[in-house]
């Protein structure tokens, strides 16, 4: 705010604080009311209750705030008095459009704190699962980025998509979201009958739905005239703010634990990482689009991979982590997911931190306002994809 | 009709500007042709409008992997009207900071203009409210009228959403009246009538070189029946031009605050618009009534021209002019399921750089061709 | 190449695609489930609502100390048992008062599922319990019963799955007394073999050895429904495999109160209906006083699995979706069979 001749007028009779000042100050060359316009915590453009505060000059950005929190429920906190088992049903929870490899994290954590032998049946499965819910996370995100720039089409086809997806994970893990499939040392039970079956003509029609998505919107000149060049994030800028994921790939950094720090068996099949040129929202969605089909030919390969043999380890009946900590980080739909898990030797996590990546992408929002127009906000708020849920925890 | 006029309108000026066709509804009982009028321009706005609503539900619906309204009536066919009665129901809520006179008045002040626009649209042969002399001039200055609605409701709401929104759709007016009314004025200039009914008369009969051809307006005037579709979809505020609303961005535009009946109000305005915008497309390119380029309606004679059937050749006409409302709501529809939504400032670059400068030449040409031929 | 590797097309060809999706789609049939006239086909493993099997229920109280969210409430007391043998010791057993599950808390973990050593969690499919009121949603022990009818049985594993060393050995026998069984049945009666699932133990729970209570034991309960109760049920517009449910449950216990009173014999403190009251009012119809809850009998049936062909095709032919009429005609076999044992045992008993 600048000190210049500032003159407020205040709107009578709406909520108090800062949003309903209007302040006067001179510009270089046309004075206009400078407008405080509070996007969230419920609107629209938010999906969740993200709030960003916008400081506007006309339609023109000056300064955008997210405010954060409106979502905190203590996870953290709340894992600091759970057992393992219930921690994954908790975590499947954060950012509820990738449950499965949530909890996998938190499986992977546990396991490698008791130095526990995953049996490669179950690891296949769980990649398996976590590729589905990557594609299951993405559609959403293609569904939703177009629908805020106006295109309400790709969001119906996009849960055509997801529903078929909802029920083959369904048939195994009894959720649609929240899968709780996981246990420390596998899974909890094995496939049904006929999964893979299913599985296999699934990749198939989803692929072939794939190019509809690029005709309606990335193909489309008014989509590529709102999307490109918005939102330019810098690879560097990205990792100082610790973008990671779709957002950051976009940016031409292919960076994606999957192939840097494989986990599972990630290290055995071919993983392409899909990378942009500039790193704006255009990029960032043909990335997202780019990273559902990498993740349909890494099930392909799985299928070809999956073995018979057991699916989880006998447990004790009470799973208690070692005394000491342990980091993991895995790469999630939305970018990196980081558990750090410190136990004292009890049943519960002494210390359960979790780096979640919507929380770093949304870190980047300042920057990439800054400047732009209204309609353009939208547009970046709709591609660097985050989980309200995510970030507040 | 002037016979039974009361005084205060019998001032001879009127008289001029009604055109010499004569309307069906045109009675010798001045109430009785009025009430017949009125009745026109209300199933218009309020029964074509929901055809128009329910066509959009389902067309969207179907193209979206859907199946749009189902429950209410047989495939959802009253579902509009269900919603009408909800509105109605609905709790009136006026912001505590809005102005509540002109917040109450706006959605009238929209309304209003729509349901005076087809007081000179042809629907058939014969079958119009009146046929004024300026009828183009007319449709066109009544139908921007509405936008001030559109501005004092979201002046009034007190709430920057709304403001934002009010804001786009006058500059979205102002920037696309002008091709609009640039494109029709190439109409005028080779129907060379303003009124409406002449113009669709006219499509019937053109001459090129002396021979009498029948030529629907869209095929010499493709150009300006292009300009004229994409003006009509900026001015209409619907999709890819619907700034003013962006759901995604300004939540509902001028629309944030308004519950109940006056949301309906403006809801009907919308597909008034729609209605009223493909009817006068029909007229000025569609060759309104007449079922294909060079053949007429049974039962027309020739002498009387086109605008006099029989009652077969009445009915038809109005549903052949029908049936082009209804495709060309189809085509905005489709238009509105297939695009995301343009930025305001795309917007004003295509009118302005584009539209404009493309319908200044339209003209050149449409003068040219109709001196020369 | 990738579907997302740019091409360069002249403008409006992107445009020009874009109506052509959506113009295809146009003339697709639309995926849309009709849902409350067309209900979805959940998989079997789905979590929609816990059941309980209460004569499995031993109090052990595992379920309410894993649950995240403590949603689980039971409440119990201990009764002595006669002894058994001449000269022998009393016993002491925990005997269910209430169990409660508040499914306005619960998150649908299935925790409690999972842990329950003796079988008596089962999740189910169903879902329409929707309430106006949340007090509703806490569902108490008769109506976590009436969950138990619509427990599917678990889906068959994936071929490369490797059984539980206990449950290989049951499908082993199992599979025996199948293949005798089959002999003596028509071959019609195997119909869609592919989705026969496997008869491990947690398959059928009705057909377990060592129920507990078995006070009073009603003749062909399950095939009776009281039509006024369904007739009711359905008018008040519940699913059809509700309303048989709650149909059954009515026959059951006024054949039951019937049983009763003609025995004149009044139990001692087996539990008198003290659910906490909170009997659904969609059941009042059926009884004003709920009787104790009962197993059936405790007569073994082997080979459980097995499917009455004549109920499953009623079943089908009444609309039922195929795993409900499986799930019927096998119970009405297992019924059926322990009829005939419980005959042979009585001597001609009717």
């Amino acid at each position: 705010m600048s000190d210049l001749d500032t003159a407020e007028q205040v709107l009578p009779g709406t909520a108090p604080g800062e949003d309903v000042v209007f302040e006067l100050r001179g510009d270089a060359d046309f004075d206009t009311a400078e407008m405080s316009l509070s996007i969230g915590p419920a609107h629209p453009a938010t999906h969740g209750v993200l709030r960003v505060v916008l400081d506007m000059d006309g339609e023109r950005i000056r300064a955008a705030r997210p405010v954060i929190g409106y979502m905190h429920r203590g996870f953290e906190k709340l894992a600091e008095y759970r057992d393992y088992r219930q921690i994954m049903a908790l975590t499947n929870r954060h950012d509820w459009l990738s449950g499965f490899c949530n909890e996998l994290g938190v499986a992977l954590a546990v396991e490698k704190m008791m130095e526990m032998e995953v049996p490669g049946r179950a690891q296949w499965i769980r990649m398996l699962l976590a590729e589905w819910n990557r594609v299951l996370n993405h559609l959403m995100f293609v569904g939703s980025f177009a629908l805020e720039l106006g295109a309400i089409t790709p969001m119906f086809y996009a849960f055509r998509e997801r529903e078929d997806i909802q029920y083959l994970l369904e048939s195994a893990t009894g959720g649609r979201l929240h899968f709780t499939y996981n246990q420390p040392g596998g899974v909890k039970i094995d496939l049904p009958k006929g999964f893979l079956r299913e599985s296999v003509g699934l990749v198939e029609s989803t692929r072939a739905r794939l190019p509809d998505y690029v005709d309606l919107v990335l193909g489309n000149e008014i989509f590529q005239a709102r999307t490109k060049g918005i939102g330019a994030l810098p690879p560097e800028v990205a990792l100082a703010y610790g973008v990671t994921g779709p957002s950051l790939q976009a940016a031409g950094v292919p960076e994606d634990s999957r192939v840097t720090e494989p986990y599972l068996k990630y290290g055995e099949i071919d993983v392409r990482v899909p990378t942009g040129d500039n790193g704006d929202s255009f990029d960032r969605f043909a990335v997202l689009l780019g990273r559902i089909e990498a993740s349909l030919d890494i099930i392909d390969q799985i299928h070809d991979h999956i073995g018979p043999g057991p699916v989880n380890t006998k447990l004790p009946k009470m799973v208690r982590a070692p005394e000491g900590a342990t980091y993991v980080r895995t790469e999630n739909p939305l970018g990196q997911l980081g558990y750090f898990l410190q136990s004292d030797g009890s049943k519960n996590p002494w210390r359960f931190k979790m780096r979640t990546p919507s929380f770093s992408n949304v870190q980047s929002l300042p920057y990439l306002l800054r400047g732009q127009l209204m309609p353009d906000a939208v547009a970046i708020l709709g591609s660097v994809f985050f989980v309200v849920g995510d970030v507040d925890r | 009709m002037t016979a039974s006029l009361p005084a205060l309108w019998d001032a001879g000026v009127l008289e001029a500007l009604v055109a010499q066709s004569a309307s069906l509804l045109t009675l010798d009982n001045f109430w009785l042709s009025a009430l017949l009028k009125i009745l026109l321009c209300t199933v218009m706005l309020m029964v074509v409008s929901l055809v128009g609503g329910y066509l959009e539900h389902k067309a969207m619906g179907h193209m979206q992997n859907r199946t749009g309204p189902m429950e209410a009536g047989p495939h959802g066919v009253l579902q509009l009207v269900a919603d009408g009665i909800k509105f109605i129901q609905k709790e009136d809520i006026v912001p505590r900071a809005a102005d509540p006179l002109v917040f109450a008045v706006a959605p009238g002040v929209a309304l209003v203009p729509a349901l005076l626009g087809f007081l000179v649209i042809p629907l058939g042969p014969g079958i119009w409210a009146e046929d004024l002399e300026l009828g183009l001039f007319y449709a066109l200055a009544i139908g921007s009228v509405g936008v001030l609605g559109i501005l004092m409701g979201g002046w009034a709401s007190a709430n920057k959403f709304s403001l934002i929104g009010g804001i786009r759709a006058a500059a979205q007016l102002i920037a696309y009246e002008l091709p609009l009314i640039l494109a029709a004025a190439a109409v005028a200039i080779q129907a060379g009538s303003l009124s409406l009914v002449d113009i669709v008369e006219s499509q019937a009969t053109m001459n090129i070189f002396g021979t009498p051809v029948s030529m629907w307006f869209v095929f010499p005037q493709l150009l300006g029946f292009a300009i004229f579709v994409t003006a009509a979809l900026a001015e209409l505020s619907r999709p890819p031009f619907d700034m003013p609303i962006a759901d995604s961005e300004l939540v509902f535009g001028y629309m944030t605050e308004y519950t109940g009946i006056k949301f309906a109000m403006f809801l009907l305005t919308e597909y008034g618009g729609m209605v009223f915008m493909s009817a006068l497309i029909s007229v000025l390119y569609l060759g309104g009534w007449q079922p294909l380029p060079g053949i007429g309606l049974p039962g027309c004679e020739a002498a009387a021209g086109i605008s006099d059937c029989g009652a077969l050749g009445t009915v038809l006409g109005v549903g052949i002019m029908m049936a082009k409302i209804m495709a060309l709501i189809f085509v905005m529809v489709w238009l509105r399921v297939a695009y995301p939504r343009l930025r305001e400032d795309q917007l004003q670059k295509i009118s302005w750089l584009v539209l404009i400068p493309l319908s200044l030449a339209n003209i050149v040409v449409v003068a040219i061709g109709k001196v020369a031929l | 190449m990738s579907i997302t590797t740019p091409t360069k097309a002249p403008f409006g060809v992107g445009l020009m695609k874009g109506l052509g999706v959506t113009l295809k789609h146009l003339f697709k049939k639309p995926t849309t489930q009709m849902y409350p006239h067309e209900r979805p086909d959940l998989a079997p493993r789905t979590r929609g609502v816990i059941a309980l099997f209460d004569e499995n229920c031993t109090v052990c109280m595992l379920c309410a100390r894993e649950c995240p969210d403590w949603c689980i409430y039971i409440d119990s007391h201990k009764e002595k048992l006669p002894a058994q043998k001449e000269g022998g010791r009393e016993r002491t057993r925990n005997a269910l008062d209430r169990f409660a599950i508040d499914f306005a808390l619960c998150m649908y973990c299935g925790i409690c599922v999972e842990v329950c050593p003796f079988d008596a969690l089962f999740w189910s499919p169903e879902f329409e319990y929707a309430e106006y009121e949340i007090g509703g949603m806490l569902h108490e022990m008769d109506r976590l019963r009436e969950w138990a009818d619509t427990v599917p049985p678990p889906p068959a594993l994936d071929d490369g799955a490797d059984s539980p060393a206990e449950v290989a050995d049951a499908i082993a026998a199992k599979e025996k007394e199948l293949d005798a069984a089959q002999a003596k049945t028509d071959e019609a009666a195997q119909a869609d073999a592919a989705e026969e699932p496997a008869p491990t133990a947690k398959a059928k729970p009705a057909a377990k050895t060592g129920t507990n209570v078995a006070d009073v034991h009603v003749e062909g309960a399950g095939e009776q429904i009281d039509q006024a109760v369904y007739d009711e049920q359905i008018a008040a517009g519940k699913s059809e495999r509700m309303a048989r449910a709650k149909a059954k449950a009515a026959w059951v216990r006024a054949q039951k109160k019937a049983k009763l009173a003609e025995q004149a014999e009044a139990e001692a403190d087996g539990g008198d209906g003290g659910d906490g009251g909170d009997e659904p009012a969609a059941d009042a119809g059926a009884s004003a006083e709920a009787p104790p809850k009962q197993a059936l009998a405790d007569v073994h049936v082997e080979g459980a699995g097995e499917i009455d062909q004549a109920v499953y095709d009623e079943q089908i032919a009444a609309g039922k979706s195929e795993r409900m009429a499986r799930a019927k005609a096998k119970a009405a076999w297992v019924r059926a069979q322990k009829q005939k044992q419980l005959d042979d045992q009585d001597g001609g008993d009717p």
